[in-house]
């Protein structure tokens, strides 16, 4: 089973409800429709050498959801920093992943709003894009 | 020069940290080959045809005397005494031990440097004009603009796992000295209405495609440069080819959609990104201008440089090529070339890097920069020193003249060190340079820029040199396509990429070919005064086409 990352550590699927993917095809102006009424919005990453997801996260956030936003797909834990700053809660990864990439691994990650050269330059993050 | 402070020392710190343990990872098989790549290439570790190489960034170029000092020690301690500087103002040490780079990344950060974002597919090194802050002929220095953009794209969340690679030079100088034009993102300070902004330009590039830069924006607001970058990067993002590695670069994007629809793709973005920046940028922007001011120059008794010429034609000689005019009249910057006739060009050993940082600390306030053609300069010299930097210069073996001349070659690593060359530039460059100093026709032929590439990749930019060489594999032999006309871009000419001659040479033919051609040159010109270039733009290609062909034809 795949497993969920948060800051805190690893998690089980603890979702239930309308959760709507969008591919990395995704065009920023299909993004409004496609999650008005989602409870879960997931971005789809196909490898993790592919980051149109992270943009994709952000424009999510400017469409103005403000629920819960989640990337899935094989992300290393190097990335989980990038994924959270790009306006992500959560990242669900394969069990493949998980069993090679220890929790200590991902929660090394966590501290994501330390040393971020972007937010010292101003930039308000992905929440301030909430219209 | 910028000094890092607590923020970015705690940066550095911290990601070496991350990188040392990346490689800890590696090992123990946490991470696949396949993911440890692009977290290598991230922290500026390629793998190459004999080992792997450790590409340091020289941010815009600047350098201390204590940082090339450090360069020096990295050499001598995990390299084999030498370095490689780069045509994209970087150091390549090209035989470390995977396990020894992050001891080299934290002795580096001792002096603020780092290898972050020199290599993979997210926003490289940000280039600059070497002589900025010093040159006459500058509106606004360059150096804070590039400092922010570094920054701002250093562990930026969204721009790591781009398409392709991401390069972005600055210049703040109508000459063109940062080949804006063959940069995904080119920026030149222009002047509006008593305003600072920049001309933006977009999409250029060389390698199999070669293409210049369109203008993306006549004129941006300075304050507006970050989320402008950021719509670009963004735009590029999501719709820049993943499918084929040689379509992924924004300049085939650009091409693909043409102009207008990626501007309308960028101006989309920007709506949304502008209003999530507070703008806090530009107070950091004034403290980082204030570390580039200029350093308090000293009254200095400048005619010296005037009558030393006056006396000494060795130092004349060199002073003619070497001295550039600096904004304040009794300064000067120095260049010094790496292109020492029989040596790799952009070698520099660690004696000569420390030679090069003590004639800074003594007479060059401190500061070195590295061009984009592999020399370096001294951008602030009193002109009464002149005459002794010379003499140091000579003692430590880099005193050559031969600036902008034809032994002033940029040629990448080609055989001798890359995995992907199909033929040799090095030892080429090396007797081209030989050849036409012991025919004694360098200073007659004069300004010329010759740039040779070991494959397709095009990183010696043969597209843009006077003469371009680009060393191919034709059934296993060596061969070598010239082109001519390139050029970089001036207020004189605009820049070109090369037209092709015909077909190639082998290796032994190049050196031949050059000379009639050079020879035909020589002929045609009206007087010394009319360039290579020049004569070529006057004359069109067919002179020099019969020229270097003549032999082949009188032989068939
Ligand atoms: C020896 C190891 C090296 C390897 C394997 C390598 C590989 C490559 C490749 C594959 C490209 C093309 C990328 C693309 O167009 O998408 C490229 C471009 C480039 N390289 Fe290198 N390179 C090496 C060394 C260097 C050196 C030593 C320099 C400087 C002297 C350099 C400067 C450049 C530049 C400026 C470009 C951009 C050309 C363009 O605008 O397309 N490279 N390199
Ligand atoms: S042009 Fe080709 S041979 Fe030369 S360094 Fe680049 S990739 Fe290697």
């Amino acid at each position: 089973m795949s497993v969920l990352v948060r800051d805190d550590g690893f998690h089980t699927e603890d979702f239930d409800g309308l959760a709507v993917e969008l591919a990395p095809t995704t065009k920023p102006d299909e993004i409004a429709t496609l999650i008005a009424n989602a409870g879960l919005v997931v971005v789809r990453f196909d490898s993790f050498a592919d980051g149109r997801g992270f943009t994709l996260g952000r424009l999510v956030r400017a469409a103005g959801y403000t629920g819960r936003l989640r990337a899935r797909g094989p992300l290393i834990a190097d990335q989980y920093a990038m994924a959270r700053r790009a306006g992500f809660d959560e990242v669900e990864i394969p069990p493949e992943i998980a069993a090679r990439q220890s929790e200590a691994d991902w929660l090394s990650r966590a501290d994501w709003q330390a040393h971020d050269y972007r937010k010292r330059l101003g930039f308000k993050g992905c929440d301030s894009l909430l219209a | 020069m910028y000094q890092h402070n607590d923020f970015d020392q705690a940066f550095l710190r911290n990601r070496n940290a991350q990188f040392r343990s990346q490689v800890e990872r590696r090992l123990s098989g946490s991470l696949t080959e396949d993911e440890f790549k692009p977290l290598r290439l991230m922290n500026g570790v390629y793998l190459q045809l004999h080992a792997y190489m450790l590409r340091v960034a020289i941010p815009y170029g600047t350098l201390s005397a204590d940082q090339m000092r450090v360069l020096a020690e990295v050499a001598e301690r995990w390299d084999r005494g030498y370095g490689h500087f780069t045509t994209r103002q970087n150091i390549q040490f090209n035989w470390v031990a995977l396990t020894d780079i992050p001891d080299i990344l934290d002795r580096m950060a001792e002096v603020g440097m780092h290898a972050i974002q020199s290599s993979g597919n997210c926003i490289r090194n940000t280039t600059a004009d070497a002589l900025a802050g010093a040159s006459a002929d500058e509106l606004a220095d360059p150096r804070p603009y590039a400092e922010l953009i570094r920054q701002w794209s250093t562990d930026h969340a969204e721009f790591q796992f781009l398409p392709r690679k991401f390069k972005i030079a600055v210049t703040g100088s109508p000459e063109d000295r940062a080949a804006i034009a063959a940069h995904d993102v080119g920026l030149q300070l222009v002047e509006q209405g008593g305003e600072i902004g920049f001309r933006v330009l977009v999409g250029g590039g060389l390698g199999r495609t070669p293409m210049l830069a369109q203008e993306l924006r006549a004129f941006l607001p300075s304050a507006e440069l970050l989320p402008y970058l950021e719509a670009i990067l963004s735009a590029y993002n999501l719709i820049g080819r993943r499918d084929n590695k040689y379509k992924a670069r924004i300049k085939i994007t650009v091409f693909e959609h043409g102009i207008d629809t990626f501007r309308a793709a960028v101006e989309e973005q920007f709506a949304k990104i502008r209003p999530a920046y507070t703008g806090e940028d530009q107070a950091l922007l004034a403290e980082i201008a204030a570390q580039f001011a200029l350093p308090d120059l000293r009254e200095n008794l400048a005619e010296f440089d005037a009558t030393t010429r006056a006396v000494d034609p060795l130092y004349a000689a060199w002073a003619a090529r070497a001295v550039t005019d600096h904004k304040r009249a009794d300064h000067a910057s120095v260049t010094v070339a790496l292109k020492v006739a029989g040596e790799e060009p952009g070698d520099a050993s660690a004696a000569q890097m420390r030679a090069l940082a003590d004639i800074a600390e003594r007479y060059g306030y401190n500061e070195l920069r590295i061009t984009h053609s592999q020399n370096v300069v001294l951008p602030h010299v009193a002109r009464e020193d002149l005459p002794t930097v010379h003499a140091a210069l000579l003692r430590a073996g880099l005193a050559a003249a031969n600036m902008g001349r034809l032994g002033d070659i940029i040629a990448c690593p080609g055989m001798d060190y890359c995995a992907l060359a199909t033929a040799r530039s090095i030892p080429l460059a090396q007797e081209i340079a030989q050849h036409f100093q012991t025919l004694g026709l360098e200073e007659e032929i004069g300004a010329l820029n010759l740039k040779i590439s070991g494959c397709i990749n095009a990183c010696g930019h043969h597209h843009l040199g006077h003469i371009g060489i680009l060393g191919l594999d034709r059934a296993g032999a060596e061969n070598y396509q010239i082109t001519i006309g390139g050029h970089e871009g001036d207020k004189k000419h605009p820049a070109a990429i090369g037209e092709k001659m015909g077909p190639g040479f082998a290796y032994e033919a190049v050196v031949p070919a050059l000379e009639r051609l050079l020879r035909t040159y020589l002929d045609l010109r009206n007087g010394a005064e009319e360039t290579f270039l020049d004569a070529v733009k006057r004359l069109g290609l067919a002179p020099f086409r019969a020229a270097l062909y003549a032999e082949v034809r009188d032989a068939a």
